[in-house]
């Protein structure tokens, strides 16, 4: 990937803390380490996936950037312009270029409004069109995610769910936004439609040059649709890599044991899985050292004590291990046979 | 010998306002003893409520159950509430998917596990407690004389999943029910559990009905399939023949829609996964033809007008499709 040209979007050092509060005072008791502490920059027209399992802070990332909330530290860069210290009312404009579509479409739709209010919105708010040019526009959208044009008088509660995720996705691309935050966009849909969706982002991405960032836990999906991947791991990123490295030659132990678990659609296909037992500790008392230590089989001392940073272990692959180069204990990918197709 | 469970012509419909809702509409298979079969299917092909008819915890009515579920010979439509009773738990058990749901929070993990054995061995609490203990070892959950007397909230989802199947196991069925065991779970979570199910088939030796939407799992753990459609069977078959002959147009959607990891080393740039056009049919209008017509890429007038048998086109493979011998003279 080149970087001649300067990211859309870029984060440094973003870390965002929950403040937990109890006791008879509701007094601060801790904090929940959601995000500590990640870097990544996406180019324009690129697609970046954050994976990870629940209680990672994929989503947590993806809020952060949006602004959703404050963050505790770090920047976040939109266009080389800083966007996490502005106000409200400076952000607002910029809100127009980044748009999210969240995983539930039966939540995330307003069922009191007719498919045209709800498109319409974001063309309003900035003022971009109005009367019949603001129909053309909502008519224009729907076409660009395959729904009939007389939709727009109808309800959400009309459509099937992969359906209302084309809804939200034209309501994302309404403002002539740029970055668009998929967060577990497709994870709620059914296999067939799933691929609809999966296809269509593809698709749009490349008539519109769209720049995504992908929050999913479905790695196969984002082998899929990504450019690159950054998998996290209890608010760290533990692996960051392009598509072809990091599912081909996996580095870090938890990126292995992640891809080992997910299970393959062909009987034929017998391999050794790397089973990690225990749970994922809890983000509110996180692991000393390196945080994956508590579960990795390849643990040793200097792993207990001191954390490992992100740095590249060999064609631009960055991987937050202290192991140069981690044992082969397991063939790292799968064979897909052939015969399935 | 007869199979363990048998499923002969099932139909659970619904009545509600808007009209009858057919969720079920003539669906037969069986289950051997010992042997695990995957139902397959996506949300609203009625994978979920045969499980439920099976267990006989559909509520009638709304619910009307017709056809025959004979397990051991015996039609447990026919059956009493006591009798069925005697039943669930014991020789049936059933793991669902959402394990946070599921149990009781007011209880401890001991005392659930514990209520299925002094209801149905008649043992004392002592005893249970002692057997929930077991259950919990075997199941793999460290320290389990100290997490038989904790709740539920403190354990994880896939402790309490774990926990799911101890009380599923806990009577040493015959048959296992499972209903999305895993969906709610992460995948490394998931890994552990499927893991555990198939070491407990071999030491426990119970059958498994496997209801899951995710073909990687069916194919992990399952031998025979059966594939479902808006309420109907599509095909059944081994696992190799749905996987790697799959003769009915909507399992080979399926499988092509299904993304495969290893995807981008096989291909260079962005891969197109194979779609199926449209959307499911309303159940709660009789469907003429083929349900699966609309969305077919190899539709034709016959499929609009009649609805294709379902009919065994190779030794123990069966599909409903009028056109299968075409599908099968191609592969």
């Amino acid at each position: 990937m080149s970087t001649t040209t300067q990211p859309l979007l870029e984060v440094k050092g973003l870390k965002k803390h929950f403040p937990i509060h109890g006791g008879i005072l509701g007094g601060r008791t801790g904090y929940v380490y959601a995000v500590d502490g990640i870097s990544f920059s996406i180019n324009r027209g690129e697609t970046l996936s954050l994976v990870g399992e629940s209680g990672c802070g994929k989503s947590t990332v993806g809020k952060a950037v949006l602004r959703l909330y404050p963050i505790t530290a770090g920047e976040v860069r939109l266009d080389g312009n800083r966007i996490d210290n502005l106000s409200q009312s400076d952000l607002r404009p910029l809100r127009q270029r980044m748009q999210v579509v969240f995983q539930d479409p039966f939540s995330s739709l307003n069922p009191r409004q007719k498919l045209r209010d709800i498109i319409a919105e974001p063309i309003i708010n900035f003022g971009l069109a109005s009367g019949s040019e603001l129909d053309d526009r909502v008519g224009d959208l729907l076409d660009r995610v395959r729904l009939p044009r007389d939709a727009m008088y109808r309800y959400p509660h009309e459509f099937s769910g992969g359906q209302r995720q084309r809804i939200a996705i034209a309501r994302a691309l309404a403002p002539g936004s740029d970055l668009i935050i998929c967060d577990e966009a497709v994870s709620a849909l059914d296999v067939s439609v799933k691929a609809q969706i999966v296809n269509l982002l593809s698709d749009l991405q490349d008539e519109l040059g769209l720049t995504l960032l992908f929050i999913s836990h479905d790695l196969a999906i984002v082998e899929h649709l990504t450019h690159r991947v950054a998998v996290m791991y209890l608010g760290k990123i533990v692996e960051l890599a392009d598509r072809t490295t990091l599912f081909g030659t996996p580095h870090h132990p938890y990126t292995r044991a992640l891809l080992s678990a997910v299970p393959v659609p062909d009987p034929t296909v017998k391999r050794q899985r790397i089973i990690l037992h225990g749970d994922v500790p809890s983000p509110i008392n996180p692991p000393s050292g390196c945080r994956f230590h508590t579960r990795c089989p390849f643990v040793f001392d200097r792993c207990k004590v001191e954390e490992p940073v992100l740095r590249d272990v060999g064609l631009g692959r960055m991987s937050a291990c202290h192991l140069d180069v981690v044992p082969d204990t397991v063939p790292n990918q799968p064979v897909v046979a052939e015969a399935a197709a | 010998m007869p199979p363990l469970l048998e499923v002969q012509n099932l139909q659970t419909h619904f009545g509600t306002l808007d009209g009858v809702v057919r969720a079920v509409e003539g669906v037969s298979f069986h289950i051997d003893a010992g042997e695990t079969v995957a139902v397959v299917g996506e949300s609203g092909c009625g994978k979920s409520v045969t499980a439920m008819s099976i267990m006989r915890l559909i509520q009638t009515p709304p619910g009307k159950i017709a056809g025959k579920i004979l397990f051991q010979g015996r039609d447990l439509l026919e059956l009493t509430e006591p009798e069925m009773q005697a039943i669930r738990g014991k020789d049936i058990s059933m793991v669902f998917q959402e394990p946070m749901t599921s149990l009781n929070p007011v209880l401890t993990v001991g005392r659930q596990i514990g209520e299925t054995v002094m209801l149905h061995e008649g043992l004392s609490a002592k005893d249970a407690e002692q057997r929930a203990i077991e259950m919990l070892t075997l199941v793999g959950i460290p320290a389990p004389a100290r997490r038989v007397r904790e709740y539920p909230h403190q354990l994880s989802g896939g402790m309490r999943q774990r926990v799911m199947i101890a009380m599923a196991l806990a009577c040493s069925p015959q048959l296992l029910v499972a209903d999305e065991p895993t969906t709610a779970l992460d995948v490394t979570i998931q890994a552990q559990i499927l893991e555990l199910m198939r070491d407990l088939k071999t030491r426990v030796g119970a059958a498994i009905m496997l209801i899951t939407h995710d073909l990687g799992v069916v194919a992990e753990m399952a031998q025979r399939v059966v594939v479902m459609y808006a309420g109907r069977k599509v095909e059944e078959g081994s696992v190799e023949d749905i996987f790697l002959h799959p003769l009915h147009p909507y399992t080979r959607g399926l499988m092509g829609a299904m993304p495969k990891l290893g995807s981008s080393l096989t291909t260079t740039g962005r891969t197109k996964l194979t779609e199926i056009e449209g959307q499911v049919p309303s159940l709660r209008k009789p469907i003429i033809g083929c349900a699966f017509a609309g969305r077919c890429p190899e539709v034709t007038d016959v499929c609009r007008r009649m609805a294709p048998a379902i009919e065994e086109k190779a030794p123990a493979h069966w599909v409903a499709c009028h056109y299968a011998a075409r599908a099968m003279a191609a592969a």
